[in-house]
């Protein structure tokens, strides 16, 4: 039997049961439907190791008028980065809202947003890819609004109207896509490459409108409230996984059209745009009083870097495009561990000291120190010391960029390093300073202390074994050949 | 001129409209009206021009179907958070970011 369906067909069932559960059984019944659900995600990869590439067209119909879905190594491991992101999330979620007004509303729009997820990276065609980002953003959106204050709420109201401008755009851009080639299919985009004008207008609406989404900064103003006054579990699923959806889709967009499809003046753009984050969000992410704003800027930061992918595959040599592609994915990837981890680390801290700033901190070295122990483990990936997965990723990135001849990009690489140290040693450095005396520290009970560590000691260890993942997520990919 | 073409001009001519509104209002429910006319506009576009000269073409009008349905469901949910934002601030205007 095909897993690709079933992939996005499980999550859906799973938020209809689950909504149907009276609420004090929605959080065991979801960690139930874990189980099932991960083993799913596991297996297009198993099958794309033995036999390549793997498509469905669901109800037997073909593009154009069928919507296929697809996978090729880069989708099956975005599905179980997926799995593994949610699942410690779930668990700590489990924990931490249990008895709260929020948990009725977050089991089945968690679900929900797994199953967007998953049929963003899986589907074959422009139009599926605008109904898996709009359902992904209403779910995210709810999500951010369950925390039901005044801030959540305004930045949910924010958030909702960022992704639906974001998501008109891009519309305009499947219109004016259908129009010249009368089909949507991914596939299709390539025979006529971008030398058409209209397919080239298109490209750069759906572009803009994927920035919106992704938060590149200057588009970003709605990410840091967002992100920041979100329940933990929130926060960390929509840093981890929801921006990394647009900038997939992205890549993919651009990747069908071919590799020398987009203008550089465009490329470069979006690698200054990057530039622009890494240093303004590292700046940002040092001024804040608060520590989920802190963590909230830094994905603004980080985010940044990963958009340096677009210059560095541009007119430059194929091992310089390579190098660009294995950096990108790795330090997405790594990224999305360390984040979850530092946010439900910085939750687990904000739960300790019973509150936002970070200049509360004081004493919790002593008194919490398995707490600040997670969120450090995260910053060291998110900083990019070796041997994390982010050091790798950077390296990788520098080889690129010197590969290239693109030297502007080294100075960003590593002063966005700097800075990402910068405000993670703010944070420890107030933890460990002995302030007024100060003994009632609440503590974190084991499952939210451990899903936090769980996910950074990933994010350490994927220095070590990045080898293996990187050639699966290369397989059948633009770069297959290369690396 | 096709009346197709009229469509897609119209759709055109619609978004631009909702696009300005979207950005020149403060007010939450003027911003989701002129959302809603940019939406119509693009399922306009969407469905004039690629039946423009080829006559009638039914993958346009599913797509723009499910567009329908996506635009109501963010517009209720859109709705739904606006009240309770106005119910805790009693504000219709989100508040300028820090």
């Amino acid at each position: 039997m095909n897993p690709l369906p079933w992939l996005v067909a499980l999550p859906l069932i799973g938020a209809l049961v689950v909504f149907l559960l009276p609420v004090r059984w929605r959080a065991s019944g979801s960690l139930a439907l874990l189980v099932p659900v991960g083993f799913v995600s596991i297996r297009p990869l198993a099958s794309i190791l033995s036999q390549g590439t793997q498509s469905h067209a669901p109800g037997g119909w073909i593009a154009p008028l069928g919507i296929g879905l697809q996978a090729d190594g880069f989708a099956a491991g975005m599905v179980i980065l997926t799995a593994l992101v949610i699942v410690p999330c779930s668990i700590h979620a489990a924990r931490s809202l249990r008895g709260k007004p929020a948990e009725e509303g977050f089991w089945p729009l968690l679900w929900f947003m797994w199953a967007a997820l998953n049929s963003i990276w899986l589907s074959a065609d422009l139009f599926n890819l605008y109904v898996g980002i709009e359902l992904l953003g209403l779910a995210a959106v709810g999500l951010v609004a369950l925390a039901g204050s005044v801030q959540s709420l305004a930045a949910a109201m924010r958030y909702l109207l960022a992704a639906l401008l974001g998501s008109l755009v891009y519309l305009i851009g499947v219109a004016l896509i259908y129009a010249a080639l009368g089909s949507l299919a991914l596939a299709d985009l390539k025979a006529y490459g971008s030398g058409q004008p209209t397919i080239l207008i298109a490209s750069v609406l759906m572009t803009f409108g994927l920035l919106l989404k992704t938060a590149l900064f200057p588009l970003h103003g709605w990410l840091p409230p967002a992100h920041g006054s979100a329940l933990t579990p929130v926060s960390a699923l929509l840093s981890a996984l929801v921006i990394k959806a647009s900038l997939c889709m992205l890549i993919r967009l651009w990747m069908s059209l071919g590799p020398e499809a987009m203008p550089v003046v465009l490329a470069w753009t979006l690698g200054l745009m990057g530039a622009g984050a890494v240093f303004w969000g590292g700046w940002m992410a040092l001024r804040q009083t608060r520590l989920k704003r802190l963590v909230a800027y830094s994905t603004v930061a980080q985010i940044g870097l990963l958009f340096l992918f677009f210059p560095l595959v541009t007119g430059t040599p194929a091992t310089a495009a390579a190098l660009a592609w294995d950096g990108t994915v790795l330090m997405l990837v790594s990224h999305a561990f360390a984040k979850a981890a530092m946010f439900l680390a910085a939750g687990n801290l904000v739960f300790a000291i019973g509150s936002e700033q970070i200049a509360d901190l004081n004493g919790v070295c002593r008194f919490r120190p398995f707490s600040l122990l997670s969120f450090g483990v995260a910053g060291i990936s998110l900083t990019g010391l070796p041997p994390s997965g982010g050091f790798i990723a950077k390296w990788l990135l520098m080889q690129s960029a010197l590969a290239s001849g693109q030297w502007i990009w080294l100075p960003v690489l590593l002063g966005g390093g700097l800075l990402s140290a910068a405000y993670v040693i703010r944070v420890l450095g107030n933890a460990m300073v002995e302030g007024p005396v100060r003994d009632r520290f609440e503590a974190p009970s084991l499952p939210l202390e451990l899903s936090a560590l769980a996910l950074g000691c990933v994010s350490l260890v994927l220095g070590f074994a990045a080898r293996a993942p990187l050639a699966w997520l290369r397989a059948g990919g633009p770069f297959a050949g290369g690396g | 001129m096709s009346t197709a073409a009229l469509y897609a001009w119209a759709g055109v001519a619609l978004s631009m409209l909702g696009l300005f509104g979207f950005i020149v209002h403060r007010h939450l429910i003027r911003r989701l009206l002129a959302y809603n006319i940019m939406g119509s506009g693009c399922f306009l576009l969407l469905v004039g021009l690629s039946q423009d000269g080829r006559g009638v073409d039914p993958v346009p009008q599913a797509l723009v179907l499910t567009g329908i349905v996506v635009t109501v469901a963010s517009t209720a949910l859109a709705l739904v958070i606006f009240r309770r934002w106005f119910r805790v601030s009693g504000e219709s205007v989100l508040p300028e970011e820090v």
